[in-house]
């Protein structure tokens, strides 16, 4: 395998770890109105991402300053073309990022309501943009032979494009309904069980009608017919999907939660196996767009970026993990009690 | 209004916005993990409660400088494409590094402290702490080597019109950077120490907390002093270095029109960059310039004259930004002096205590000049040497540059407000009473 390709599975790889990590506070914040009926239900549903939603969010940064180091001109051409989407996620992500540390600072209500308004529109948003986005990817992009985009906010609004964005929102909602079920104790918990029953059959049809527009909006499935032996990820995705209510009926929710985890990871890999060689593919012309190889930084960068990233993200992989163990108990009130609780 | 001038704007606005909270981020995690290792250390309270106090303060600050740390790195692809694509085979690694290396580590270990308390011992939650501390500096680190490579890039070649890394040791050893990282550095713990001292003068002025507040204000002001007096000594070799690196900077940072042997050293001046002259000057000490800059009295000092028009920088903002970032240097080391030299009767001078009171802003201001004058003083070079930033934006249109820049000034504005009435707020309510806190 040459470097190009390692470099564009490890992008893959990075954003499929993002999806799954932030995504499930991302659901927590989406459901905040939903399943948290009191200020004591939100404040249990917010501590309960407290300690990781912020080491989460790296991983989009990683992903960002990888795209920008091992690809500059996808970095360069990917966020301007995607300029307001882009601009609106960022935006938002700032609104979610201030409302954790801001809301529970003063008692008042409405100062509290306003915050958590802003942490479901900041954590909504982001996850169906970024569905938006992804299955923009998949489609195409209008950019021409110069990179430039021959769109605006709108053209990413098709169809497709909008069945991506909630596809997203179910998944990164759902990783969260799964997370409360797992941290929670009480009504949030009880909420959250059974609102997973609930999300699980829409969530099953959007990711079959995903499939089968995938057939004909875009031209992942040639990768799939050249080597069939990838089919294995799409039945990974639907493995994952398919044992969610089996393991979260059993009570198993740590387990649930990972299903959650391998079908997202799966179904970020379902698009990015289908797109390559391409990062950014051109919908005006295949020759127009930005592959693993006419994208690329130079040998040089590669191998230095790749000695880098086998080195600390190990690293970090290891010292998020022991931050999950730590912080594995479900929430109390004990844990609301802390003056530096959210 | 062109895009070219309103990424810039918005560029400025956002890095400046960013960088209000980054330096008390850098410098109180510093101050906060030495006070919670005095509590492990000799179980006094006092020193729990300065942690939790301060620490406070120090996570609401960092909120708002992470949520405005992302959108910068999203920018140079956003407003930046060319520029990125020219140079992220360099700069985006640097960055991607700082991410992996340092951001990671630095927000998870956030998390850790925040709902650590009863999770982890008091060692170990201290230890988090340094983490934090150790990660922030680092993060600054990566981050500035990025920058000192726009300065004084190092370590590449031009292939296929872009610059590709050739020796990647030369870049992440940048002399550039390695001066720009202690000087930036420094220039943070010095605002995080006159923030923990105007905030302690005024509760010391009021009597109240005494204990508490003269504890916190001697740990600042020796931290304070130290890198105030550093931060002059190495200013000073940062400088030099400039000089002899980006010429035309040091010319307009000094406003200098006349190449001149015995270069001088004007106190005012006002440049006017049309009639290429001060238009206003007084305070001429001849030689000064030549001697700090090329260390040598009688050296001949290029003035900005002999540059081509269209590669000076804006010389009024850059020099009236220099003089005054070393103008508050100075100030700084004088007052941090005064100050150790009081040290014993704090209690009993309430001028020294007003004054440092009243002197809580300035660092901040002194930080601000001194990032006009590296990023102003660069124009108009994105790149030194190679790449204008003219040529380095990206082709979208001005309408969108437009909106995106109205709402950054209308978000970070109300943030900015909400933040310094939480601060405020939290500064005012004041420390925990005694045994309340376990």
């Amino acid at each position: 395998m040459d470097l190009q390709t390692i470099w564009f599975l490890l992008w893959g790889l990075l954003w499929a770890v993002f999806f799954l990590t932030d995504g499930f506070d991302f659901g927590v914040g989406t459901l905040l109105p939903f399943v948290g009926k009191t200020d004591e239900e939100r404040r249990i549903m917010l501590n309960s991402v407290g300690p990781v939603w912020d080491g989460n969010e790296v991983w989009l940064i990683t992903a960002g300053g990888v795209t920008f180091a091992a690809f500059p001109k996808v970095y360069a051409v990917m966020f301007s073309s995607l300029y307001s989407a882009l601009m609106l996620i960022l935006f938002a992500l700032i609104l979610r990022g201030v409302s954790f540390e801001f809301r529970s600072k003063v008692e008042n209500p409405r100062w509290r309501q306003v915050w958590d308004m802003a942490n479901v529109f900041g954590s909504a948003l982001p996850a169906l943009l970024f569905g938006v986005a992804f299955a923009n990817i998949f489609r195409g992009i209008p950019i021409d032979a110069s990179g430039m985009y021959q769109g605006n906010l709108f053209t990413l609004l098709n169809p497709y494009g909008l069945l991506g964005g909630v596809l997203f929102l179910l998944m990164f909602v759902m990783h969260g309904a799964l997370w409360l079920n797992m941290k929670t104790t009480g009504p949030v918990k009880e909420r959250a069980a059974a609102l997973i029953y609930k999300l699980w059959p829409v969530q099953v049809a959007v990711a079959v009608i995903f499939l089968v527009a995938s057939w004909f909006s875009t031209r992942l499935y040639d990768n799939y017919l050249k080597h069939p032996a990838m089919f294995l990820v799409i039945l990974l995705a639907v493995a994952g999907l398919l044992a969610i209510p089996f393991l979260h009926k059993k009570a198993k929710a740590f387990s649930a939660w990972l299903a959650s985890a391998v079908f997202i990871a799966g179904a970020t890999f379902f698009g990015v196996l289908g797109l390559f060689p391409y990062l950014f593919p051109s919908s005006i012309d295949p020759a127009f767009g930005l592959t693993a190889q006419n994208a690329s930084s130079s040998p040089l960068t590669l191998k230095i970026m790749l000695i880098v990233v086998l080195l600390f993200i190990p690293v970090v992989i290891a010292y998020q993990i022991w931050t999950y163990r730590l912080f594995r108990h479900p929430i109390t009130e004990e844990d609301l009690g802390y003056e530096e609780a959210y | 209004m062109d895009v070219v001038l309103l990424s810039r704007l918005q560029f400025a606005a956002a890095t400046m916005f960013h960088f209000l909270f980054v330096p008390l981020t850098l410098g109180l995690s510093i101050l906060v993990a030495w006070m919670e290792t005095q509590w492990v250390r000799t179980g006094d309270e006092t020193y729990l409660r300065m942690t939790k106090f301060w620490g406070k303060i120090f996570l609401i600050n960092f909120a708002l400088g992470v949520v405005t740390g992302i959108t910068l790195e999203f920018q140079f692809g956003t407003n930046w494409s060319r520029y990125s694509a020219y140079v992220g085979d360099i700069f985006g690694s640097l960055l991607a590094i700082e991410a992996s290396a340092a951001f990671f580590l630095e927000s998870t270990m956030i998390g850790v402290w925040i709902f650590g308390w009863k999770k982890l011992s008091a060692k170990a939650h201290a230890a988090v702490m340094w983490l934090v501390a150790f990660a922030s500096s680092l993060s600054a680190v990566w981050i500035l080597t990025a920058n000192a490579w726009m300065q004084h890039p190092v370590g590449y070649t031009i292939r296929d019109g872009r610059a590709e890394v050739t020796r990647f040791l030369d870049v992440v050893t940048n002399p550039f950077a390695i001066l720009e990282i202690l000087h930036t550095l420094s220039g943070a713990y010095i605002l995080s120490a006159f923030f923990v001292m105007g905030v302690s003068a005024w509760y010391l002025l009021k009597q109240q907390h005494i204990d508490f507040f003269h504890r916190s204000f001697r740990t600042a002001l020796i931290f304070g002093a130290v890198f105030s007096l550093f931060s002059v000594v190495q200013g000073d070799i940062h400088g030099a270095d400039v000089a002899r690196k980006q010429p035309a900077k040091l010319a307009a940072m000094e406003a200098l029109w006349e190449t001149q042997k015995r270069a001088p050293l004007i106190l005012f001046a006002w440049p006017d960059q049309e009639k290429e002259k001060n238009v206003i000057e007084f305070g001429k000490i001849p030689g000064v310039v030549s001697l700090l800059a090329l260390r040598d009295i009688n050296a001949e000092v290029k003035g900005l004259k002999d540059f081509p028009k269209e590669e000076r920088p804006p010389v009024l903002l850059t020099s009236f930004a220099f003089k005054g970032m070393v103008g508050l240097g100075f100030y700084f080391v004088l007052i941090t002096l005064i100050g150790l030299y009081l040290r014993n009767r704090l209690l009993d001078s309430p001028r020294y205590l007003k004054i440092m009171m009243f002197s809580l802003p300035l660092p901040y201001i002194a930080n601000q000049l001194g990032w006009i004058v590296t990023e102003v003083g660069r124009q108009p070079w994105i790149v030194y040497g190679l790449m204008k930033t003219s040529d380095a934006v990206s082709p979208i249109a001005v309408s969108q540059v437009a909106t995106t820049l109205a709402a950054f000034v209308l978000v970070y504005g109300l943030l900015g407000m909400v933040g310094a009435f939480l601060v405020v707020r939290h500064i005012r309510k004041g420390p925990e009473p005694e045994t309340a806190t376990a």
